[in-house]
């Protein structure tokens, strides 16, 4: 009983930081989806790049872990300004197609990218000595760095929240989902706000895939293997919501933890499984605004 | 006279936003009913609730007496609803000859059908040409739909409805954007309708209304404010008010 | 060039039409060097096809077509290695059974969904596959994958034989069947309405047109003539690997028909073709900058040649005409 309890809280320790992480990532695809209606299939590269950038620092440049957070964060939303302007903003009025191979050119060249500088190898991550150990509470250990990236994803979550619930930032970004031809005849800039709403959802993609970078190999294969689970959180979730994905990637953590754990064979069917069911009872997901 | 589309305490609610509120309406047979209403009075929501492409939150739609209220869109166009849509909705890179063939094809039974090609299937082409001649657009049958002027491309919606023979036609703002001159060539095409279709038109330009209906309904953030003759409806008070006050823009 | 269909367009075979076939035949002649590397070619064209089937016409987008080519070739090769039937018709009527009431039980759920839902289901069903064939090592080899595929003369007299003579030839014929079917699908009603669900869906419902069962009945065709494609790369490799399965091959099948040109039938006799030459010189040297390349090629046109090759040729003739005609075509 006792081994079968302390399994449990592991579980879902685990599967909370997992789900933590997986939402921090995909948050920026669902805003994205729904404020610009553009299907980025390359979210998944901001997240590899985040990695990235967070593995050569450490490593390589010797930079502070906290540093080199930031980095993984301001670096990806840089470049996304960059690829939003000169490419993205092309194709936004673009068919579904258009945009569905456009972002799959950008994974197969960002793939060859990663793989030449990086080659095919996993990277490992080298964290600081502080967030190694055991951190206990009630009693229990738990691994440091865990702990660390739950309270750390934590508190991006609030403060995203926060940001979108009170700022006008936020508020232009609602409007703009709700309905973007009202937004634009009210004065709102939205050729800027997309791009600001798009550096910061890509942005957090990298900031996730950093944290994350210890439970999600980095490797150049990246984008391609987890572009299911992004695509998973986001319509499970409902688009352009910020609550539904938040749900739908701690039930998706905490699920694909358990079942990895207590059934290894079946682990992934499982969430395919429950994942069809879910969209065949709500077509439109969890908190989609349309059924 | 008979009802050939009633709804009964139809009810649609987007959230919080109530666009149908408990609409009693009725269509009799060969009739020719105007709805209007200002902006965002709910009367595409209506016409949506009424084909099925929008499931009511409660209430009921008869048609032909039958309740309709759970059959799918499909199932209600077999039964006779044909409609038109405020925007236009056409196969935008098909020809218009095309465009209206698949709704001829459709109601014939033939468009699932995939060994003989679609060019030996002439019954149906001529049907769609037929068509296109008695709203005059007849040359325009082998041109990219797009490649259209606006007010032809409105011909084209109707078209399509027309060609599967409804017994109600539903036109959600036919000339809806349409300068003047094409208006009234639509509004032609509409008066050579045969008698036994019955019409319900959603329509802004009160003058096309008066001169087309014989029945007019009044819609107003969702609900009905009143409907009667024209006449009537011209005079009364509450409509001048809410309505016609602010339709001279 | 562009292949015109719909109730105006003339049904009949042109001359051009022919160009493929003999084409094919000449390579037979003339590169008889090739023949192992010209059938893959020709199962990854019917492979093309079927996918322009879904999506050219019927304008469904998927990143997991390589689940039925996968299944399709998975079956042939555990038929021929596990259960020892060899018979080449057995083997493709199976693996098309197969792929088709995968085709069907998940087309039933995937035309529910639109968008980014319908993506991501489309995708997940290749993962799933992909993540079976990986564990079910038993049957299917795992990583290793099945090797020493036989297959059986056909009709008791053509030999599967080393240069892949007999292979170019079952190829040849099984893919000229399938490029039949589908050009007199879309030329009928019912690839009319499928053009018309692309174009509007909205309208097509509204004209009361049964849009999900033709979508998922499209859908099962296709992924029956994904999995003969599959069958046929078996039958001519006489291995199967895990490579057949999952979101690359998905995508580079998305490459192949897009270099051709969607919608146009012989853009998938055009793609496949440009994408294994240019992977056979290239791809051996080079693998990174091979990706690199086929994910610019797929960026450049998408951002500048949206028809791909076809659509290029279409374009080039457009102006040649226009010159002759004086500018007034
Ligand atoms: N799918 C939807 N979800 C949420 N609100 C909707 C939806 N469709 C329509 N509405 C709202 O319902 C109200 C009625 O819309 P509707 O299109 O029926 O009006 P209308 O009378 O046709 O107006 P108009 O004259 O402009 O065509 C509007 O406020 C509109 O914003
Ligand atoms: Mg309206």
């Amino acid at each position: 009983m006792e081994a079968f309890l302390s399994s449990l809280v592991s579980v879902a320790f685990h599967g909370v930081a997992f789900g933590m992480i997986l939402y921090v990532i995909s948050v920026g695809l669902s805003v994205t989806m729904g404020l610009m209606g553009f299907t980025n299939l390359a979210h998944g590269v901001f997240a590899m790049a985040g990695g990235y950038i967070l593995v050569s620092s450490l490593a390589r440049f010797q930079i502070p872990f906290p540093l080199a957070l930031f980095l993984s964060f301001a670096l990806v939303a840089l470049a996304s300004v960059v690829l939003e302007r000169l490419l993205y903003s092309r194709l936004y009025g673009a068919s579904e197609l258009e945009q569905v191979l456009f972002t799959i050119g950008l994974i197969f060249m960002s793939v060859a990218v990663a793989r030449l500088i990086y080659g095919t190898l996993q990277q490992p991550v080298l964290l600081p000595d502080y967030l190694k150990g055991q951190f206990s509470l009630l009693g229990r250990d738990f691994p440091a760095y865990r702990v660390f990236l739950i309270a750390f994803s934590g508190a991006m979550i609030a403060a995203l929240w926060f940001g979108v619930e009170r700022t006008i930032w936020g508020a232009m970004v609602r409007a703009a989902v709700d309905n973007r031809a009202m937004a634009q005849s009210i004065g709102i800039n939205t050729k800027r706000l997309f791009t600001i709403t798009f550096a910061i959802g890509s942005g957090l993609a990298g900031l996730g895939g950093a944290l994350g970078a210890d439970i999600v190999a980095i490797q150049p294969t990246y984008p391609f293997e987890q572009l299911v689970y992004f695509l998973i959180v986001v319509s499970v979730g409902g688009l352009g919501s910020l609550r539904g994905p938040f749900v739908a990637a701690l039930l998706i953590g905490i699920t694909d933890t358990a079942c990895k754990y207590w059934l290894p064979e079946v682990g992934a069917f499982f969430i395919y499984a429950a994942t069809i069911g879910l969209l065949l009872w709500r077509p439109a997901g969890l908190f989609g605004r349309r059924a | 006279m008979s009802a050939v589309l009633q709804t009964v305490k139809l009810c649609k609610s987007f959230g919080a936003l109530t666009v149908a509120a408990d609409i009693d309406f009725t269509l009799e047979a060969g009739a020719r009913h105007a709805l209007i209403g200002p902006n965002g009075a709910g009367k595409t929501t209506f016409v949506n609730l009424l084909t099925g492409r929008l499931a009511p939150s409660s209430g009921s739609v008869a048609l032909g007496g039958e309740d309709v209220t759970q059959l799918a869109q499909a199932q209600r166009v077999k039964r006779g609803l044909g409609r038109t849509f405020q925007i236009n909705t056409l196969f935008g890179s098909m020809s218009v000859l095309d465009n209206v063939a698949l709704g001829v094809a459709e109601r014939r039974g033939t468009a699932g059908k995939w060994w003989r090609p679609a060019n030996s299937y002439a019954e149906v082409r001529d049907e769609a040409l037929e068509l296109l001649a008695s709203l005059g657009i007849a040359d325009e049958a082998p041109r990219r739909v797009l490649d259209l002027p606006y007010g032809k491309q409105r011909l084209v919606e109707i078209a399509i409805a027309l060609g599967l023979r409804p017994k109600v036609l539903l036109l959600d703002e036919p000339a809806a954007g349409v300068p003047k001159v094409e208006s009234e060539r639509i509004l032609e095409a509409l008066a050579q309708l045969p008698k036994d279709i019955a019409i319900l038109i959603i329509e802004h330009d009160m003058d096309l209304v008066f001169r087309f209906a014989e029945r007019i309904t009044v819609l107003v953030q969702g609900e009905v404010l009143c409907h009667g003759a024209p006449d009537e409806i011209a005079r009364d008070a509450r409509v001048r008010e809410v309505y016609l006050g602010e339709s001279h823009d | 060039m562009k292949h015109p269909v719909g109730y105006n367009a003339d049904a009949r075979l042109r001359w051009t039409e022919w160009l493929p076939w003999v084409l094919a035949i000449v390579v037979f002649f003339a590169l008889p060097d090739y023949l192992s590397m010209g059938a893959r070619v020709l199962t990854y064209i019917l492979f093309a096809l079927s996918l322009d089937l879904i999506l050219g016409y019927a304008g469904i987008i998927t990143l997991g077509h390589a689940a039925f080519f996968g299944l399709g070739a998975y079956v042939t090769g555990m038929l021929s290695v596990k259960l020892g039937v060899t018979d080449p018709f057995l083997q493709l009527l199976a693996s098309a059974v197969a792929a088709g009431v995968l085709g069907l039980v998940t087309g039933a759920v995937i035309m529910r969904t639109h968008g980014l839902t319908q993506l991501m289901l489309t995708l997940a069903v290749a993962a799933v596959c992909l993540e079976i064939a990986n564990k079910a090592t038993h049957l299917t080899g795992g990583a290793d994958g099945l090797a020493g595929v036989v297959v059986a003369p056909i009709f008791g007299m053509f030999k599967f034989d080393l240069y892949g003579k007999t292979a170019y030839w079952w190829c040849l014929v099984i893919l000229f069947a399938g490029w039949w079917l589908v050009r007199r699908m879309i030329h009928s009603p019912f690839g009319a309405s499928l053009t018309g669900i692309r174009e509007n869906r909205l309208r097509m419902e509204a004209i009361g047109a049964p849009v999900y069962a033709r979508l998922v009945l499209v859908y099962t065709i296709s992924a029956v003539m994904a999995g003969v494609a599959g069958a046929l790369l078996t039958q001519t490799n006489q291995v199967v690997g895990l490579n057949v399965l999952g979101f690359e091959p998905s995508g580079e099948l998305m490459v192949m028909l897009i270099l051709g040109g969607v919608g146009r039938l012989y853009g998938a006799f055009v793609g496949p073709r440009v994408f294994w030459v240019a992977q056979d010189y290239l791809a051996k040297q080079f693998p990174e900058y091979w990706f690199f390349g086929i994910g610019l090629l797929l960026v450049i046109v998408v951002l500048f040649a949206r028809g791909g090759v076809l659509g290029i040729c279409d374009g080039l003739l457009a102006k040649f005409r226009s010159m002759r005609g004086g500018g007034t075509a």
